[in-house]
């Protein structure tokens, strides 16, 4: 006889009775239950690329650091410059092992006096340990779980918020500030997880209904599920932790060398540094590549890459059939070698071989709201 | 012509001794955006539970299986370059393939249409 195994119930997010109101289909995910999808993920795909969707991202961890010298024992475990980056900025960052290894991906934010971070949900009770027991103790932090977290993303995303924050869409892609809406705090950085321009609103869960009510009143924006938000972020070559991204992958091989500053290049001194340093000078052993798959069948996670004698070469992190583009599209590793765009690649899936090639990522060009000049 | 539903939710419309098969509306639903669809070479042999036909949304594969025993007669050519007819007009314009029946003692374990539509408003 197995022994019983105690699954926790599914926990319902400040939004759950908005969701089931909108008729969403929901499912458990990261411990929460989630809404999947509402109309369909192929339309609420394709208004988030044309209109703006609303995001409810509230099972992310919402972390606020305080203490002393923040930013460089931030550094000792993220290879981001912080010890640069000013008031309000948010950089995308990585939390890594002592091997190198990305144990999650997120995004910190220069706060005032305090460092604000966005980890995965699935990730967040290991990573309040890992940051617990790696920072000094002299640094805290707080995990708000008091606060809601929204997205608002697409081309009509600025203009819909501005219409109740005004001020809003002076900030640029990266920049974050403390905003008002109905004398309610929210805390507003112009960021994302689809490629297009908009948003990501930390308000109090208390607040979260009337503020949802309130942006999808106006007829610009839906809801939209996590499946939308899977394909849109897909197509955006953005990596998922926990597929495409984790504990034994490091930051090169990822294709993520951009979020390691040049000062952090010269200088090391953070977690994995030694091997990260070096794959940067010599290259990584194997990189994640975006793939176009030929025919109309998705290849989705877990699918084997191999070669033209059958041997594998990696696997597929991610696929599935991209709404922009009518057409399957996927992410995996490969040998570096393998990995230059143009490369023909054999794709292997339940006993099915399909044809495919390495392409450049973003699949979907990229649309954030840069101001011209401004530092990156 | 008789029309029966299988608990993996496909439907099969015999007309004299030719079956029609595809997925029930609930099962296009539950699907969500059908993305691709395979159907049966024409001639394939199959027996009753055979995996014969894939369909993909863009969540999930998931297998069409012969709820009866025969010889595919046609595969459904529309769906290759438009699957989502699945999603329009699941259990009519979107049906996977039309097979002989062999033995129709086989359907007399399968549901019809009223004992699966209150079946499937339970689940």
């Amino acid at each position: 006889m197995t022994e019983p195994t105690v699954t926790p119930l599914p926990q319902g997010l400040p939004l759950d009775a908005w969701h089931r109101a909108h008729n969403a289909r929901m499912v458990a995910f990261a411990g929460y239950d989630m809404p999947v999808q509402y109309e369909g993920i192929i339309a609420e795909h394709l208004w988030t690329r044309s209109h703006a969707g609303l995001f409810d991202v509230s099972h992310m961890g919402q972390l606020l650091f305080h203490g002393p010298n923040l930013d460089r024992a931030l550094e000792t475990l993220l290879p981001g410059d912080l010890v640069s980056l000013k008031d309000g900025r948010l950089r995308y960052s990585m939390l890594l092992g002592e091997d190198g290894g990305i144990i999650d991906d997120l995004m910190a934010t220069r706060r005032g006096e305090h460092f604000y971070l966005v980890v995965n949900g699935a990730t967040k009770a290991g990573d309040i340990e890992q940051f617990a027991q790696r920072l000094p103790r002299a640094c805290a932090l707080d995990h708000m779980k008091q606060q809601a977290l929204l997205a608002l993303q697409g081309p009509e995303a600025a203009a819909a918020l501005e219409a109740l924050v005004p001020g809003v869409s002076a900030l640029s892609f990266m920049q974050a500030g403390r905003f008002d809406w109905q004398a309610k705090p929210l805390w507003i950085s112009r960021s994302g997880y689809t490629g297009e321009d908009g948003f990501e609103i930390s308000v109090a869960a208390r607040n979260v209904v009337a503020l949802a009510d309130a942006l999808v009143a106006d007829e610009r924006v839906r809801p939209i599920g996590l499946g939308a938000r899977d394909s849109l972020r897909l197509e955006a070559g953005l990596p998922l932790y926990g597929h495409d991204l984790d504990g034994a992958t490091t930051p090169v091989m990822a294709g993520l060398t951009f979020a390691i500053g040049k000062r952090r290049r010269a200088e090391g001194g953070f977690a994995g540094a030694l091997r990260i340093l070096g794959e940067i000078e010599n290259g990584p052993i194997v990189k994640r590549v975006g793939l176009a798959v030929e025919g109309r069948q998705p290849v989705r996670e877990g699918a084997r890459i191999l070669d033209g004698e059958g041997i594998e070469l990696g696997r597929i992190t991610s696929g599935g059939h991209s709404p922009s583009l009518g057409r399957p599209i996927a992410m995996g590793y490969v040998a570096s070698a393998l990995a230059e765009p143009g490369n023909r690649l054999t794709i292997e899936q339940r006993g099915k071989i399909f044809a495919a090639e390495v392409t450049p990522m973003p699949f979907v060009p990229h649309r954030y709201h840069r101001q011209s000049g401004a530092p990156a | 012509m008789s029309l029966y539903f299988t608990g993996e939710h496909e439907w099969i419309r015999v007309e004299g001794d030719v079956a029609t098969i595809g997925i029930s509306d609930h099962a296009q639903q539950a699907l969500g955006d059908i993305v691709f669809a395979q159907v049966p070479e024409q001639g394939r042999s199959v027996n009753k539970g055979d995996e014969a036909a894939v369909v993909e949304s863009v969540k999930a594969a998931s297998d069409v299986y012969a709820p009866i025993a025969g010889e595919v007669i046609e595969g459904n050519p529309a769906l290759a370059d438009d699957p989502a007819l699945i999603n329009r007009d699941p259990e009519g314009e979107g049906w996977f393939f039309k097979m002989t029946l062999l033995d129709a003692s086989e359907l007399d374990g399968l549901m019809d249409e009223a004992a699966y539509r209150e079946w499937v408003k339970t689940l």
